[in-house]
């Protein structure tokens, strides 16, 4: 089946229309059906014209395809003014002959029906406008107004003939309208497009706004089944298709320093793999971010960039603290080594978050990615969503060769409680955990390593210990008695059960 | 533009309706070839003018498909497409004009 569908497309024998708009050519494998007519739906207010918009302007910019816009709804000079804060110039374009835009003013008051009629004088406006600029683009926006103000029988029939004579004409053409109950559209319209048909879709999920794209169908194509997060921004819209294709994942044989000597010997003297994944857990205020940190500091030291996400403190705290361990940052910042992405988790979802995350990347190509920590990200959505969403973030990382780090922040000895933790866990590479343990009713900062994949790795808890010179992992000392010694032996070894559990053996067998 | 002449049509309603028993009927029919709809209310609206308003009536009829032009500053959707332009205020009726009651009743004639 999967064959068939992909010698079809191979063979070129289903044209398709790229639409420049940035991961929707992936979904669907190339664009949208050429010289036929696509549905795009969706509630008020998901980025209907926008989306038809930009799908015209790509076009008269990457292949020079002349376009018409046909609003039913907005005249022309809001439009022009709408689409403007996107970047998209139309002035420029209608000054040479590639766009035209078209006001189709309906006034259902003012129409008075008399007897059979059809939509003829619409298609002689579509045919003239068309001819005029010569187009191979096209957008009807919206549907529904039409709809509104003529019998949706005459019309039903009438926008059927449409669609013939569109694909007659062979214009690619976007047709927006609202989502409807039961039916897909509001009118029952596309079961005549029988091509392709998208759906946006706008939600509010825990006060934040989630955009999302899917396509419903397209015929004689393969295409992404699932919802794909988008967003629009200054410079349009990005659909965010996170291929999770395992064979394009690489794996790196070099190895990347920690920056911390003693945590390099631990790792097999080597330090990290290069495009591994690694998460730092551990309870509050042990050292996770100082360990990102000094991480990062290593990174730029040997001339690679790192983009440093702070969902936590601000980039100047950071800074400020990480200068109480010795690890000057300010003038890695000015060499443009190092860069911060400082957002709020809570000031737009996660999605969001990564696409903007994402698009750093693409402009700085770092080599190492710090996530900061990634347990705030996690009070936004439900966890399930947030696991899947990060799983395609760092297989994306993965294929592009990137190391990623995350920090966790846990609640004491609660790992097995904390589901989500395990999650990114059974994700991740190399996994470090910081924690507070009770050695001799003392208490002592500790670090061990839970697993790492594909290495020999040191299972023994070193005490963690940050000063004003870094941050080293001496053994932990054993001075007292020897009864006193075996006691506090054993006592950690209860600890580390506690924390460990079971799996960490498994882990390490991989 | 559409806005200004809005202004101006209300402008002129009080005017228009006291010299509507005065000057001739000016009505643009729109049509689109020789297609059924449009050739049947070429038929009709000749026989309404005859009929009601004999002498006193200029009617044109224009095919779009020769002046595609008029179809977008007329703003025309649905086709045949009857204007009357005068008197005021500007009706526009869709259809092949077969229901002589709503086309006598756009035009105030009843």
């Amino acid at each position: 089946m999967l064959r068939i569908n992909r010698s079809k497309t191979s063979n070129s024998k289903f044209p398709k229309c790229i639409t420049g708009i940035q991961g929707l050519d992936v979904i669907t494998n190339g664009g949208i059906p050429k010289n036929r007519p696509t549905l795009l739906l969706g509630n008020t207010g998901c980025g209907k014209t926008i989306m038809a918009m930009e799908f015209l302007v790509k076009g008269i910019e990457m292949v020079d395809e002349p376009a018409v816009f046909i609003s039913f709804e907005e005249n022309t000079s809001e439009l022009e003014i709408n689409v403007k804060s996107f970047g998209f110039d139309l002035d420029k374009h209608i000054a040479n002959n590639k766009m035209y835009l078209e006001h189709v003013r309906i006034d259902p008051d003012e129409i008075l029906k008399t007897g059979e009629y059809s939509m003829e004088g619409l298609f002689v406006r579509l045919g003239h406008a068309i001819d005029k600029i010569k187009a191979r683009r096209l957008v009807l926006d919206s549907l529904d107004t039409l709809f509104y103000s003529f019998d949706p029988h005459v019309l039903r029939s009438e926008f059927k003939r449409l669609l013939s004579w569109l694909k007659e004409k062979k214009v690619t053409a976007i047709i927006t309208g609202e989502i409807g109950n039961g039916f897909l559209s509001r009118h029952g319209v596309e079961e005549y497009v029988a091509d392709c048909v998208i759906v946006l879709d706008n939600r509010v999920v825990n006060q934040i706004t989630v955009r999302r794209l899917r396509i419903v169908k397209y015929r004689g194509s393969l295409h992404g089944n699932n919802e794909y997060p988008f967003i629009i921004e200054e410079k349009g819209i990005t659909v965010l298709p996170v291929i999770s294709d395992a064979l394009l994942q690489k794996s790196s044989s070099k190895r990347i320093p920690s920056g911390i000597r003693d945590l390099d010997e631990m790792l097999g003297n080597k330090g990290f793999y290069q495009g591994s994944s690694i998460l730092i857990s551990g309870t509050a205020g042990t050292g996770k971010t100082s360990v990102a940190t000094t991480f990062a500091y290593s990174v730029c030291q040997s001339k690679n960039r790192c983009l440093f996400c702070a969902f936590e403190e601000a980039p100047n705290q950071v800074i400020r603290n990480m200068r109480s361990i010795g690890i000057s940052l300010d003038p890695l910042i000015k060499s443009g080594q190092l860069h911060f992405y400082y957002a709020r988790p809570t000031l737009q979802n996660l999605e969001l978050h990564f696409i903007s995350i994402k698009k750093m990347i693409d402009e700085i190509k770092p080599s190492v990615v710090i996530l900061d920590p990634i347990t705030n990200l996690m009070t936004e959505g439900p966890n399930s969503d947030i696991r899947s969403m990060l799983t395609r973030f760092v297989d994306y990382l993965k294929t592009e060769q990137i190391t990623v780090m995350f920090t966790a922040a846990i609640t004491v000895g609660s790992i097995e409680r904390n589901p989500s933790d395990e999650g990114i866990s059974s994700m991740v590479d190399t996994w470090i955990i910081v924690q507070d343990i009770e050695v001799e009713e003392e208490r002592i900062r500790s670090l061990c390593v839970m697993k790492s994949r594909g290495m020999a790795h040191s299972h023994h808890v070193k005490e963690f210990n940050i000063s004003s010179k870094g941050i080293s992992l001496p053994a932990i000392v054993r001075t007292k008695l020897a009864s006193n010694g075996s006691k506090r032996i054993n006592k950690e070894h209860q600890n580390l059960s506690t924390v460990t559990g079971s799996h960490d053996f498994k882990e390490t067998a991989r | 533009m559409a806005k200004s002449k809005k202004i101006a049509e209300t402008a002129k309603i009080e005017v228009a309706t006291e010299s509507s028993g005065g000057g001739k009927y000016i009505l643009r029919l729109f049509v689109t070839g020789i297609l059924p709809n449009s050739a049947r209310a070429v038929v009709n609206i000749k026989a309404i003018c005859e009929t009601y308003l004999k002498g006193k009536y200029e009617l044109e009829i224009i095919d779009i498909y020769q002046q595609p032009d008029l179809a977008l500053t007329e703003e025309i959707i649905a086709i045949p497409l009857l204007i009357k332009k005068f008197p005021l205020p500007e009706e526009r009726l869709i259809g092949d004009l077969s229901d002589i009651e709503k086309v006598l009743k756009g035009l105030r004639l009843n």
